[in-house]
């Protein structure tokens, strides 16, 4: 059957992920080491896979209200308040989701009539540009620059902001780049989102894994929690991923108007993940600090070690990711990352998978063992020593 | 001494690190690792730089037996002379004085079974002091030191995601 002609022409207009075309690539090689991936290596701590355990054991196995349960909505604004000084209604202002993945799709399907358009940092997370495409609305990209430490500066975004412009998708620690926007730096954009009346949907998800400093978000600033729509979820600060659980704090009007979509779509998100999340907020803070600390050593250490070996590596301040640049080979990401996974066997994600301004960089995630990572700087150095 | 404790931590899970990526990794100086490593030393924490190895996946035959050992406390030293010991035996990798039913816990590594049964009813079981010895001989090992043997433990993760 040609299904082809069935399926709806948005779907068709959607490009493939670069990663998944890199992914079939590696799937297919032996012996690799691996640094393209994109989750913690930590497994879930004990405490909260012990909680859901016990959530079985007990029979939870139910639907939980569309919001999720009450007692998580009141955890997560206890975690908002103690770790960003940020202030949600429980009752009215967060909803759980499945993971930062749903939240993001619900936001802007939300907010989106056909044709507004959003601004989309770039190079950034694959997921944002389709989802905005699927809701008919027009993602306009917004290149951020390794001269500007892949910030959005006033600049930027004054640029692409026309009569049609609704939302600012705000992706930091930024997934590729290892970013982080500081409050300066936020508190520049801050007045241009105001004077343009725009909305910010944050993208927080990396927000514990923030090195030097802690992570402040841009809902805590003058004027700004109203216009925020504030996603975060327990994947990356709770070693989460396979649970599937995120959440969004924002006015009791959106969520309303998300939690009217989500209803209608995913009903709520797993109970025994909620319940075992439950447990991660009250009881894990130390899991999550220790995990940060070994991030932070690894980050050092692989930073440096690609310095070392002679490429120009921008310091990243959050997420697991460093994000080098090697326009001095003259290759193409793609090229690359190819030659790199053929002849040494390590895989890294080329940098334009994340949008075209991420070409002549790679990204390297560093949620392995310090052991694994000097393997694999072993042979990226042999690697370099041909090609540099 | 925090930094100390950062640097042993460092080494315990790698050994192999030079000092330089240990001062990449704690953000202290090169000349500053090497003294306090030094240091170390010196006051006996840093012990030795060790490895850890699977034999089963090797030609050598390494049987290990974890012997439970009562002794009688004698006077003025307690279980310390009977310790020391059993500590001079080459065979002998570790002696703890543990609570409990036992006074020591040792652990033994031979070629095979019969040669560490031999060297507790020859050596070990005849030690003035000692009153009786309980043999159990490891069958599988499934993690040591923090490290998983069995496959399968390793990384799970899908190898790209984005």
């Amino acid at each position: 059957m040609n299904t082809d002609k069935y399926i709806s022409n948005v779907v068709k207009s959607i490009p493939p992920s670069g990663i998944r075309k890199f992914f079939d690539l590696v799937t297919n090689s032996k012996d690799i080491i691996s640094l393209g991936v994109g989750e913690p290596d930590f497994v879930t701590p004990w405490e909260i896979r012990k909680e859901g355990i016990d959530a079985l054991d007990r029979g939870s196995t139910t639907y939980t209200s569309n919001l999720g349960l009450p007692e998580l909505r009141i955890a997560i604004s206890y975690f908002l308040k103690t770790h960003y000084n940020l202030t949600y209604d429980p009752e009215k202002e967060i909803m759980v989701t499945i993971g930062a993945s749903e939240a993001i799709d619900l936001a802007l399907r939300a907010l989106l009539n056909d044709g507004d358009e959003v601004l989309v940092p770039e190079p950034s997370y694959v997921s944002y540009a389709p989802c905005v495409t699927l809701t008919r609305g027009i993602p306009v990209f917004v290149p951020t620059d390794e001269k500007n430490n892949f910030i959005i500066t006033p600049d930027d975004l004054k640029s692409k902001i026309t009569p049609k412009t609704k939302v600012l998708i705000l992706p930091y620690p930024n997934n590729p780049t290892g970013a982080i926007m500081k409050k300066e730096e936020l508190e520049e954009i801050v007045n241009i989102i105001i004077e343009y009346d725009l909305l910010v949907i944050s993208d927080e998800i990396y927000s514990e894994l923030t090195y030097e400093g802690r992570h402040i978000s841009i809902a805590s600033l003058p004027g700004m929690k109203e216009r925020t729509i504030l996603i975060n979820g327990f994947s990356k600060a709770f070693a989460m991923t396979g649970w599937r659980l995120g959440y969004i704090a924002a006015e009791h009007g959106f969520i309303e108007a998300m939690n009217k979509i989500h209803q209608y779509t995913t009903i709520c998100a797993p109970i025994t993940a909620q319940y075992a999340a439950i447990k991660g907020i009250y009881q894990c803070e130390e899991d999550i600090v220790k995990m940060r600390e070994t991030y932070d050593k690894r980050r050092k250490f692989i930073v440096n070690g690609f310095r070392e070996i002679g490429f120009d590596c921008f310091e990243p301040k959050g997420a697991f990711y460093i994000f080098p640049s090697i326009k001095k080979t003259g290759m193409t990401s793609q090229e690359f990352c190819e030659k790199l996974l053929k002849e040494e066997k390590v895989a890294v994600v080329p940098g334009d998978a994340f949008g075209p301004s991420g070409e002549g960089f790679i990204r390297v995630s560093y949620a392995y063992s310090i052991d694994k990572i000097k393997r694999a700087l072993e042979r990226i150095k042999h690697f370099a020593e041909r090609i540099l | 001494m925090d930094k100390a404790i950062e640097i042993l931590d460092l080494l315990c899970e790698n050994s192999r690190l030079t000092e330089k990526q240990i001062a990449t990794i704690t953000g202290l100086s090169e000349e500053e690792v090497k003294n306090t490593m030094k240091s170390l030393e010196d006051k006996k924490v840093l012990l030795k730089y060790t490895t850890l190895v699977d034999w089963e996946k090797t030609d050598r035959e390494v049987i290990t037996a974890l012997i439970d050992v009562r002794v009688a406390p004698q006077q003025g030293h307690g279980f310390n002379k009977v310790a020391h010991r059993i500590c001079q035996y080459e065979e002998v990798k570790s002696v703890s004085l543990i609570s409990g039913t036992y006074d020591l816990s040792v652990e033994v590594e031979g070629k095979t079974m019969k040669e560490i049964a031999l060297f507790v009813a020859e050596r070990l079981a005849p030690i003035e002091g000692v009153l009786s010895t309980t043999t159990h001989f490891v069958l599988k090992r499934y993690k040591k030191d923090g490290v998983f043997y069995e496959e399968g433990q390793n990384d799970k993760r899908l190898v790209v995601t984005p």
